[in-house]
């Protein structure tokens, strides 16, 4: 009797590494294989941790390379991608890293990855024109309270309660973090004006500011909003971080 | 300076994949590829890579689309699987394709999701009746979403199924009778499974329906042994193409003429003259074989 292999019998086999090869599969001369069957587990496994290391090349360095390759398969077993778009793959890796225990050590890490995700989000985001400083300059005076921006489909925003943004910026660049006080807060703007994604510190309060911005607030009530979450908050320095990263579109421009 | 907004986008003109040697295109060449005084005679791309909305990517490709015949070959759409398609994926498929206009468009006699996962590979499918009859339900909804043929390429495999009952040829053939899709015949992939079933790559060729092969793949292997310490080939495009690869190519272009043939390299990827140097082998057997009469085996037809 010929066994019958379904797509789930060689699926369940290929995730298990501990599981023999389906019944029913055979190699050379109609000799069972395992060896054969682990091509395909190798395969798929490898490529995506190669796919993670791309993603996550901070968070690689951070903590090293054998040891991101340990780590990734562990988290491959437990989140296997539901996508053919491995850019959109590891979006759960900031969660499995707040609870991974070995790396429980680099409260940053979880960060580090969320501002990975959301530079691989800015990457592929859609392209269109940034709201610059000429066009605040075109904004009659009387309507500036009241504008309100559409966020640039590139931008992202992210709040650490570490020192997450000087530390990817550090990493990705190749210098220490020697003069980085890790646990220090830090607030970061992901945008990409052109071709290049940037990443930015922000000062006091324009995380606020611009996220506010960002879920439809107008001017006045944004910086409002920011003034009431930090006392030095500086709207003429968050302004200036909003233009000179192209954090807006410019209007009229649909994403 | 902005970026251009998406609606300012035009029409590319020469979509028709010329009878000559094309590169799989890597991000690190682009440059390269546009300064060579080498015109190479075809881009092709992974679909999957561009299924962004925007950025760096797709500023590349424009690049490219502009200056090169472009093919557009899947990675994703698990033709060969039990699920039924996942119509996302074929939309964002077509908007690839309705982007960029190809002259070619191809995937794969293989599957890589299931059940809402997806593993990465090119997983191997039984040759039944039951199998046959939805890869060829799959290929009619991808040309129908389309509005165009596309062409399906013999995998490699490194298993086969004992439940098995139609040669990969025939499998292959009655695929393309039916649907009225056209062939990729990937020779690395004859090669490499030929070694791995122990059949001769020259008697599958002799099966294979060459007469609706409309590209040919050529990549590189990686030798390795099977528990037995028999050698089993690895489809790793990640070296130059075999000796033996390139023997069994220049005896179907002698067969059936010159048609467009892709190097692929896709690991280990090297600089782009090393690259160019494939295609430029390949280009060189199909100028001796250019305006030669293509002749097909007659054959007759099989159920």
């Amino acid at each position: 009797m010929q066994a019958t292999v379904s797509n789930r019998e060689f699926t369940t086999a290929l995730s298990d590494p501990e599981k023999p090869a389906p019944e029913g599969i055979r190699g050379q001369d109609g000799k069972k294989s395992a060896k054969r069957f682990d091509i395909y587990r190798n395969n798929v496994v490898v490529g995506l941790i190669d796919a993670l290391g791309d993603i996550f090349p901070a968070v690689a360095r951070l903590v090293g390379e054998g040891f991101f390759r340990d780590m990734a398969r562990l988290y491959i077993r437990a989140n296997p991608p539901n996508s053919p778009l491995l850019f959109r793959y590891g979006r759960s890796m900031p969660d499995f890293l707040e609870t991974f225990e070995p790396v429980a050590h680099l409260a940053y890490l979880p960060d580090v990855a969320r501002i990975e995700l959301a530079w691989l989000d800015a990457f592929h985001a859609a392209d269109t024109s940034c709201f610059s400083a000429a066009d605040l300059g075109a904004v009659p005076e009387s309507e500036l309270d009241d504008l309100r921006l559409t966020p640039h489909p590139a931008t992202r925003i992210i709040r650490s309660r570490s020192a997450a943004v000087s530390i990817v910026s550090a990493t990705r660049s190749g210098a220490g973090l020697a003069d980085i006080n890790p646990t220090a807060p830090e607030d970061g703007l992901v945008t990409r004006p052109v071709l290049d994604v940037q990443l930015r510190r922000l000062p006091p309060g324009a995380a606020v500011f611009l996220q506010s911005l960002v879920d439809g607030a107008c001017l006045a009530d944004a910086a409002e909003a920011a003034e009431r979450d930090c006392a030095e908050f500086d709207l003429p320095l968050a302004i200036r971080a909003m233009l000179e990263s192209g954090a807006f579109s410019q209007r009229g421009e649909e994403a | 300076m902005p970026n251009a907004p998406q609606s300012t986008q035009r029409s590319f003109g020469g979509a028709t994949i010329p009878p000559r040697a094309g590169a799989g295109l890597k991000t690190a060449h682009v440059d390269a590829i546009l300064s060579d005084s080498y015109r190479i005679g075809f881009l092709e791309i992974h679909a999957e890579n561009y299924m962004g909305d925007g950025g760096p990517p797709h500023r590349a490709l424009g690049a490219i689309r502009e200056n090169f015949p472009l093919s557009v070959h899947g990675v994703g759409l698990s033709i060969g699987g039990e699920d039924g398609l996942d119509k996302t994926h074929v939309a964002r498929l077509k908007k690839v394709v309705d982007r960029y206009e190809p002259g070619l468009v191809s995937e794969h006699l293989a599957w890589s999701t299931h059940d809402n996962s997806y593993y990465n590979d090119l997983l191997p499918a039984p040759y039944d009746e039951a199998t046959l009859a939805r890869v060829c339900r799959h290929i009619e909804q991808v040309q129908e979403a389309l509005g165009r043929q596309i062409l399906l390429e013999n995998p490699s495999t490194y298993v086969q199924f004992e439940q098995s009952t139609i040669s990969e040829a025939d499998f292959i053939r009655q695929i393309a009778v039916r649907t009225g899709c056209g062939l990729l015949l990937d020779i690395n992939n004859v090669f490499v499974s030929a070694t791995n079933h122990g059949y001769e790559p020259l008697a599958y060729l002799e099966d294979f329906p060459l007469g609706r092969v409309q590209e040919i793949h050529l990549a590189g292997h990686a030798p390795d042994v099977d528990d037995e310490g028999d050698v089993i080939l690895i489809d790793s495009h990640d070296r130059p193409v075999d000796d033996r690869v390139w023997g069994l190519y220049e005896t179907v272009i002698g067969r059936i003429g010159s048609i467009p043939t892709l190097i692929e390299w896709d690991t280990d990827i090297p600089e782009w003259p090393i690259l160019r140097n494939e295609a430029m082998m390949a280009d060189r057997i199909l100028e001796a074989h250019a305006g030669a009469v293509p002749s097909p085996r007659p054959r007759a037809a099989r159920g």
